[in-house]
């Protein structure tokens, strides 16, 4: 219980005239974080990740000497505004379904001329060891901020990445016979205090998909989308899910799809 | 290198409203890496703010204070396009200082 809470709980019990025995309803978990995400207002440390994005972006980087400007995330060369928002999504360049991160990476890759193994030494940050990639997303994510979710799904390997991302969401296996679905295709489910949305309709999806990349409280790092669908399966114990495979960037499309109409609001702060 | 605070400084009628993000892990010492070394103490432990050459913030930080963090405070005697100017030092002698104008 924070300090505040305390206080206010004992105020409580002496407004009532009652012990504080009686009052060892804690606040639940969400109800901390929201009074936490109070404290901050409009701030959020994710924020820290857009600068060091903005900055990286304009940069003259790798053996090219070149900044990103000349980076197309699906709606021409430079265009961030309003990108994110209509990822992941055909790419003719590449012959590839990319989402952002992976988008990134081919840029970083071909228009600097950076190695895909330097781009990815560092995918997830941890304190001092800072992804560049991580930063990089947080600034396009931003720059989406009130833009709604329209994928283009014209492509045959857009639909194809769908159906994927689909069958595997609702694909049982590992040591705890797990889909996606289990958790996540039903509602008023939790997992200990955390509630878990329902991903297979609208509502559900665009609640946590217009939320992430989000500010991990807990860990003190931001978090983009690929790091959360492998930390589900870690959860689920299954095998770790590939940075960039076609399993991420189908469930990232099946969820993004899903979510389709929804306003972004990334980054936002989680627990 | 440490990366740049996100300083805002508004005039809020009288007052200057101030909000700080430092990028900082704020290492309390006390912790264990994956292989069971402690990791070192790197934190704050001082943070000054100063307007027009006088200190309108100065504060003693210790372990305790979250990773990253956020500052807010507000103080009189400032007025619209004043600088603000920012510095933490940390426990290995580190320090960053960043500038923001009041709005």
């Amino acid at each position: 219980m924070t300090r505040r809470a305390r206080a206010l709980a004992g105020a409580l019990g002496a407004l009532c005239g009652l012990g504080l025995t009686t009052l060892q309803a804690a606040p639940s978990t969400e109800d901390a974080i929201a009074e936490y995400h109070a404290m901050f207002g409009d701030e959020n440390p994710a924020e820290l990740w857009q600068i060091r994005g903005e900055a990286l972006w304009h940069e003259k980087r790798g053996p090219r000497h070149v900044d990103m400007s000349g980076c197309d995330l699906g709606l021409g060369a430079g265009v961030i505004a309003g990108a994110y928002a209509q990822l992941p999504r055909w790419f003719e360049d590449t012959q590839q379904v990319q989402d952002l991160e992976t988008r990134l990476v081919t840029c970083m890759t071909t228009l600097q001329g950076l190695s895909r193994e330097e781009v990815l030494k560092i995918k997830f940050g941890d304190g001092e060891k800072k992804s560049e990639l991580e930063a990089l997303t947080a600034y396009v994510v931003t720059a989406a901020k009130g833009a709604e979710i329209r994928l283009p799904m014209q492509h045959p390997a857009e639909r194809a990445a769908y159906a994927l991302g689909q069958g595997v969401f609702y694909y049982r296996a590992g040591p705890h016979d797990f889909a996606c679905a289990t958790c996540h295709g039903e509602t008023g489910k939790r997992i200990r205090l955390q509630t878990l949305p329902k991903l297979t309709e609208p509502a559900g999806a665009q609640n946590a998909y217009t939320h992430w990349p989000a500010y991990r409280v807990s860990q003190g790092e931001l978090r983009t989308m690929e790091w959360r669908l492998q930390d589900c399966f870690r959860q689920q114990r299954l095998p770790q899910l590939k940075f960039g495979s076609e399993v991420a960037i189908g469930l990232t499309m099946f969820l993004a799809k899903t979510a389709e109409g929804g306003v972004m609001a990334a980054p936002s702060i989680k627990r | 290198m440490s990366d740049p605070m996100r300083i805002r400084a508004v005039m809020l009628g009288d007052q200057v409203d101030v909000k700080i993000l430092m990028s900082h892990v704020m290492e309390t010492g006390q912790r264990k890496d994956a292989e069971g070394v402690v990791v070192p103490a790197h934190y704050i432990v001082k943070v000054t703010a100063q307007c027009n050459g006088r200190t309108v913030l100065s504060a003693d930080w210790g372990a305790s204070v979250a990773k990253n963090p956020y500052l807010s405070f507000r103080f009189k005697g400032a007025a619209k396009g004043d600088k603000l100017t920012v510095t933490w030092t940390d426990t290995l002698a580190g320090t960053r200082t960043d500038e923001a104008t009041i709005s």
